[in-house]
């Protein structure tokens, strides 16, 4: 499996502010190496944050996105103690889950 | 005492200087620890070879002097600067500018010589990190004087008439080895270290004489 | 339009270009300032933190132990504090150490790692051996996270790689004649916009030898501080200085005594 996230969440009123970073190489596919081959695309396509058992967010990337990405979203409807869990899926099908509890 | 023979034309006062550095209490000789770990340490990387630490006897004065706090005397400062000065090659062609284009891309460039360089690469003159020049150009450092207008402010209207020449013989002199100029100046000598290639060094100077240059605009 | 009103607009054109370029220097700074603020939260140097916490608890190497009982410098597995006072002497070694230099000891005597082949791994920071090292060093000098430097200057060892650090500071050589203080010795220097520390005394808080292992987002790279005199030996145009050599010591202890009292901020987020 893939290296873990680390994910930060915490409740301020009724806002659940979640901060995830995320490692990943996110090669976009564009790039060349030292010998002027192209280094193959190797990036998370689909991000799907949720809140027991309900999405929350769901993002859908491109090599766009830079390496090692940060990840940053609020939402409402939470409480302190709950679980929130981030899963990401790449263009190789590899995937990662982690989650973590609002504080 | 093998580093001191090439210092046989400079003054004996060079000796006095370089003989201070030993240590305080305990008669520890820190030169000798210092040179015993630059043995050890370093290693030859691709065309980084050990003849890079080869010794250089105006570095190893300028380098004592910044050890122990004190500026170099008068004498030493002129012995120095006296033969650096001696080393400045005129152009073999008698050109002294080329085309200041070229002149900005040399400058801009920070490339050569490193181990992960190959002995092929074109070097560049790395201007750019520490002087302004093309107003146009933001990224700019700041570790030596503004270039911007160098030929302007020096009332040169036409490099190759006579009223210039003293001015341009002294860009070439001060391109190609600066401690002629300057005894422990901080910047490389371009000529004299084989960094830019004569032919290089006459587009900088068009960068920095030539009326048309974005430099003098 | 008629010439009076060109050239008045010319004028105009002309005098807020100027000022856009004269304010361009400050703006650029201000913009990469602002940058690197934003870059703060959610530093890819955290995901190296992990990952050296769990290789430090992990039972690894031919003995199959933990590096929890590693001695650097403060007593066995006491990690606060330990950064902020590295590089310093070991009796058990007889040498000055740095944080790398240590940790590889530790593998070595705990863990039954073999030293020739960690050092020889060492400098590919990207993978193996190398990389883990660069994990570990990351998380054991953020256990020293807003201390504030103080190593110590008691044995005539420690005392001497002071000096020596010092004329390795000053040493100018290679075809640039390039020495540290060519850009680390002077007050408010700067390469291109790149801000330059001045080594020769304590820099402030967080900057210099308080800002690695460092993450540099350009390459995605974790920068220990190895790592770091590594390349700038690289851009001087010298020999390479091995990993973990007198040299990087001595240059270490320099910096570290001088910066007495600078709040770590490590592990920092660079360009």
């Amino acid at each position: 499996m893939a290296d873990p996230m680390r994910i930060r969440a915490a409740l301020a009123g009724d806002e659940t502010t979640v901060r995830v970073l995320m490692a990943h190489i996110m090669e976009p596919g564009t790039r060349r190496d030292a010998a002027g081959a192209l280094i193959p695309a190797h990036f998370i396509q689909d991000v799907d944050a949720s809140h027991n058992g309900k999405s929350v967010l769901k993002a859908m990337w491109t090599g766009a996105v830079s390496q090692n990405p940060f990840l940053s979203f609020k939402f409402k409807g939470a409480a302190k103690g709950d679980k929130v869990v981030v899963k990401w899926v790449d263009n190789k099908r590899d995937t990662r889950t982690d989650e973590a509890t609002i504080a | 005492m093998k580093k001191y023979m090439r210092l046989a034309r400079l003054p004996a006062s060079i000796f006095a200087l370089s003989a201070c550095s030993t240590g305080l209490g305990g008669g520890a000789d820190y030169d000798k620890m210092f040179q015993d770990a630059v043995t050890a340490s370093f290693q030859p990387k691709g065309i980084a070879t050990m003849d890079y630490l080869k010794p250089d006897s105006a570095n190893n004065i300028c380098a004592a002097a910044d050890v122990a706090g004190k500026p170099l005397d008068d004498k030493m400062v002129q012995a120095i600067e006296a033969a650096e000065m001696k080393t400045i090659k005129m152009p073999s062609d008698g050109k002294f500018l080329g085309d200041w284009k070229e002149g900005e891309r040399i400058a801009q460039s920070g490339r050569g010589l490193t181990w992960t360089d190959k002995i092929t690469d074109v070097s560049g003159g790395n201007c750019y990190n520490c002087h302004q020049m093309d107003k146009k150009e933001i990224s700019y450092g700041n570790l030596g004087p503004s270039l911007y207008n160098y030929g302007k402010l020096r009332g040169v209207t036409d490099p190759s008439g006579a009223a210039s020449k003293p001015i341009v013989e002294y860009t070439w002199g001060k391109l190609w080895n600066a401690r002629a100029y300057n005894a422990c100046s901080q910047m490389p000598r371009v000529g004299h270290k084989g960094i830019l290639t004569e032919q290089q060094i006459q587009h900088v100077m068009a960068l920095l004489l030539d009326p048309n240059s974005p430099v003098n605009k | 339009m008629r010439s009076s009103e060109a050239i008045r607009l010319a004028i105009l054109a002309g005098a807020l270009s100027a000022a856009a370029a004269a304010s361009a220097q400050g703006t650029t700074a201000e913009g990469i300032a602002k940058y690197r603020e934003m870059l703060q939260d959610g530093n890819p140097a955290d995901l190296f933190d992990m990952k050296g916490e769990e290789l430090w608890k992990q039972k690894r190497g031919p003995k199959a132990a933990t590096l929890e009982r590693c001695d650097l410098g403060k007593g066995p597995g006491v990690l606060a504090g330990a950064f902020t006072e590295l590089p310093r002497f070991f009796a058990d070694t007889g040498k000055v150490m740095d944080l790398e230099t240590r940790l590889i000891h530790c593998m070595v005597t705990i863990q039954g790692f073999n030293e020739s082949d960690l050092y020889k791994a060492a400098p590919s920071i990207g993978r193996g051996e190398g990389a883990n090292l660069v994990a570990m060093t990351t998380y054991l000098a953020t256990q020293s996270r807003g201390m504030r430097f103080n190593l110590p200057q008691n044995r005539p060892e420690e005392k001497n790689m002071y000096e020596v650090g010092k004329r390795l500071f000053f040493q100018r050589a290679g075809p640039h004649d390039f020495s540290c203080s060519s850009c680390h010795g002077v007050e408010g220097g700067r390469i291109r916009l790149q801000d330059l520390p001045l080594l020769t005394k304590n820099p402030g808080d967080g900057v210099g030898f308080a800002a690695w292992p460092a993450y540099r987002v350009s390459n995605g790279q974790m920068w220990t501080m190895q790592k770091r005199l590594n390349d700038c030996y690289r851009q001087q145009r010298f020999p390479e200085p091995k990993f973990g050599s007198d040299v990087t010591i001595a240059l270490g202890v320099y910096m570290g005594v001088n910066a007495k009292g600078a709040v770590s901020a490590v592990p920092t987020i660079k360009r």
